[in-house]
């Protein structure tokens, strides 16, 4: 029993042991927070990144990184994932960020180019081959008997694009051009649009069996357990599944309209400036615009901001659709989220309705 | 023996088939198939790229993550369990009832629950937070953090097991030792501890299995942090979203393999037990 509590010992020393090497690694380390889809991006990227600055400084980088449901990891790292890069799905769960714990200052979206946009995207329709529903616009989506899978627009930044292209399309079919959106004249038109766009969210929303959490999951949820005729999924993520599924089983739909999904990227100074890693987290991010960083992100099907640095076999796989922006068709972030998004909004109103 | 195989032919041949069938299907469904298809999903790649997944350094890391949560959480709990159990099987005193309860309240509250409790009181935005941030105290979104949870999961493990068994082992073979002037500590060591010695095995390899393998609290508190604070659970659920279904089922295997261990680890624990009852019992005959 005595060798039992020298063994027990020898224990405690090495768990204690083992936790403080990390601490006095030499190397540089950078934790990229990001959302779902991005996983096969940044692998490529944080590669190039690492090579790029060990090439600038001589430091060796160690860049680790976390994915999920936007707004989840927004929650995390506001909980106090000291991330030194978030690179989420959409602007507001940055807002979020600087909201709650004032992480980073609220002209955020101003420090880097293109409202910190590096790459945007968009989104379409993935249906089985063959597209035996006759899936061609958003309009079909709520025929009879078509079900669609998203995630919950509730946690998922993805879902939120979903959901406000599909606003979007009913905008445009109602008034033929949305820059009568900004037009006092056509107020009583635009209001009527509007009403019809909310009456085909909620009746698109009948029509979604299940709710996922995240991008990925409603991608498992269709692909792997083979449920919904209809994905609605970020562009690059389509491309993906298709990449690992094979063209044999499911296949991309582009609407005639989709919406110009931004996914913005930012430095979390209060945690960069606690780790002394701003110089290395802001190289971070100006690369995503460099030659290199805009060739990488066309590569995995995002649609670079600076599209003359990307491979021209990789533009040609992006298909021509008209693609409004947010500030074109429903003001900023913070406007959609309150009106839509928010408890008791539009989101909450159309779901209960439903029930 | 031969009554209860006689006992067992009083029924008609048909029910008997009938229930055995039931109960082979049931296990075979609910319990072979899912294992084994863990094992073949994994290999459906081949060997090769088995090795690869389980020899990749985030799944390492993810095993070296969660050897050491079951290193620590375990043998806090052992010394925990065994001083609890002690005072609640051997002493009566007001406030019992409620320590037993506070015992059994990690059983029923749903992990995620916990993490989220441990969040509150953690997190940055939580009650102690400001203090932890100011001092650069990380315990969410870090190992700290996975150690916490883990432990309140696995508190009940060991301490259940032993409660009952130092309750029927009463105390006056203890008293007698007092009595014929051991010391309190050596009272423990060699009258005490030896008693249950089996179920603080049991509670042990219990504590084990659960500390390894909960997901939800670790979930809440990790971070997803590939290479830091993923344990070997939440690196199979990564590596399913990435699509890498035999390096997910790969890593699952091993999370399995350290189950079923544990399982023989607790026969072997029964066996050696039974034959050392066996033992003892011929020991007192003889005399």
């Amino acid at each position: 029993m005595r060798a039992f509590g020298k063994r027990l010992g020898m224990l405690v020393l090495f768990v204690a042991l083992a936790g403080a090497i990390p601490a006095f690694a030499a190397e540089r380390h950078l934790l990229n927070v990001s959302y779902d889809p991005t996983r096969e991006f940044y692998r490529d990227f944080n590669e190039a990144f690492g090579r790029y600055w060990q090439g600038k400084t001589g430091d060796t980088v160690v860049i680790n990184q976390s994915h999920g449901g936007s707004s989840k990891q927004a929650r995390s790292v506001i909980d106090g994932l000291e991330a030194d890069v978030v690179t989420l799905a959409l602007a507001y769960d940055i807002d979020a960020i600087h909201d709650n714990g004032n992480l980073l200052p609220a002209q955020w979206q101003a420090r880097l180019p293109n409202a910190s946009s590096p790459y945007t995207s968009t989104i379409v329709f993935l249906v089985r081959k063959g597209n035996p529903k006759g899936i061609k616009d958003w309009g079909d989506l709520t025929k009879r008997g078509v079900e669609v899978i998203t995630p919950n627009p509730k946690t998922s930044g993805g879902a939120r694009w979903n959901y406000l292209a599909a606003w979007a399309y009913v905008l445009k079919r109602e008034l033929g051009d949305l820059a009568r959106l900004k037009d006092p004249a056509q107020a009583r038109a635009v209001e009527a649009a509007q009403n019809k766009a909310k009456a085909f969210v909620a009746e698109l929303f009948t029509h979604v069996p299940i709710l996922d959490t995240g991008a990925r999951g409603s991608t498992n949820t269709f692909a792997q357990r083979g449920l919904g005729d209809v994905l609605l999924a970020w562009e690059n993520e389509a491309f993906l599944t298709i990449n690992e599924l094979g063209a044999d089983k499911v296949e991309i739909v582009v609407p005639s309209l989709s919406i110009l999904a931004e996914p913005p990227v930012a430095v979390v100074d209060t945690f960069a400036y606690k780790h002394g890693s701003v110089d290395l987290a802001q190289g971070y991010l100006e690369y995503l615009y460099s030659p290199e960083g805009q060739r990488l992100a066309a590569k995995h099907y995002y649609r670079p901001s600076l599209p003359q640095h990307a491979a021209a076999e990789d533009l040609a796989r992006f298909p021509k659709l008209e693609l409004p922006t947010i500030r074109e068709v429903f003001g900023t972030w913070r406007d959609v989220q309150r009106v839509h998004f928010s408890d008791g909004g539009v989101f909450d109103q159309i779901t209960k309705a439903g029930k | 023996m031969a009554q209860g195989r006689r006992l067992a032919s009083a029924g008609s041949d048909p029910v008997r088939w009938l229930l055995i069938g039931v109960a082979v299907l049931f296990l075979t469904v609910f319990l072979v198939l899912p294992l084994a298809c863990v094992f073949i999903e994994a290999l459906a790649r081949g060997p090769a790229v088995y090795w690869r997944s389980i020899t990749d350094s985030d799944a390492l890391s993810a095993m070296l993550l969660t050897l050491l949560t079951a290193g620590v959480a375990v043998p806090l709990n052992l010394v925990f369990g065994l001083a609890v159990a002690w005072c609640v099987a051997k002493f009566s005193f007001s406030g019992k009832t409620l320590l037993v309860t506070l015992i059994d309240l990690p059983f029923s509250v749903s992990p995620v629950v916990a993490g989220l409790a441990f969040v509150l009181l953690f997190g940055m935005q939580g009650l102690f937070g400001p203090w932890l941030a100011a001092h650069d105290i990380r315990i969410i979104f870090a190992v700290p953090g996975i150690f916490l949870v883990t432990i309140f999961v696995t508190v009940p493990f060991v301490a259940r097991e032993l409660i009952p068994a130092m309750q029927a082992q009463g105390t006056d073979e203890e008293q007698a030792a007092l009595l014929l002037g051991a010391s309190g500590w050596r009272t423990f060591w060699r009258v005490t501890l030896p008693g249950v010695r089996w179920a603080l095995v049991y509670g042990v390899i219990l504590c084990n299995a659960r500390a390894m393998g909960e997901f939800g609290a670790v979930s809440v508190v990790s971070g997803h942090i590939r290479g830091q604070t993923n344990t070997l659970p939440l690196a199979v659920e990564i590596l399913y979203n990435e699509y890498q279904f035999a390096a997910a089922f790969s890593v699952a295997s091993l999370l399995t393999l350290l189950g079923l261990a544990a399982l023989v680890a607790r026969s072997l624990a029964e066996r050696l037990q039974r034959r050392q009852a066996a033992l003892a019992t011929a020991a007192t005959l003889s005399e």
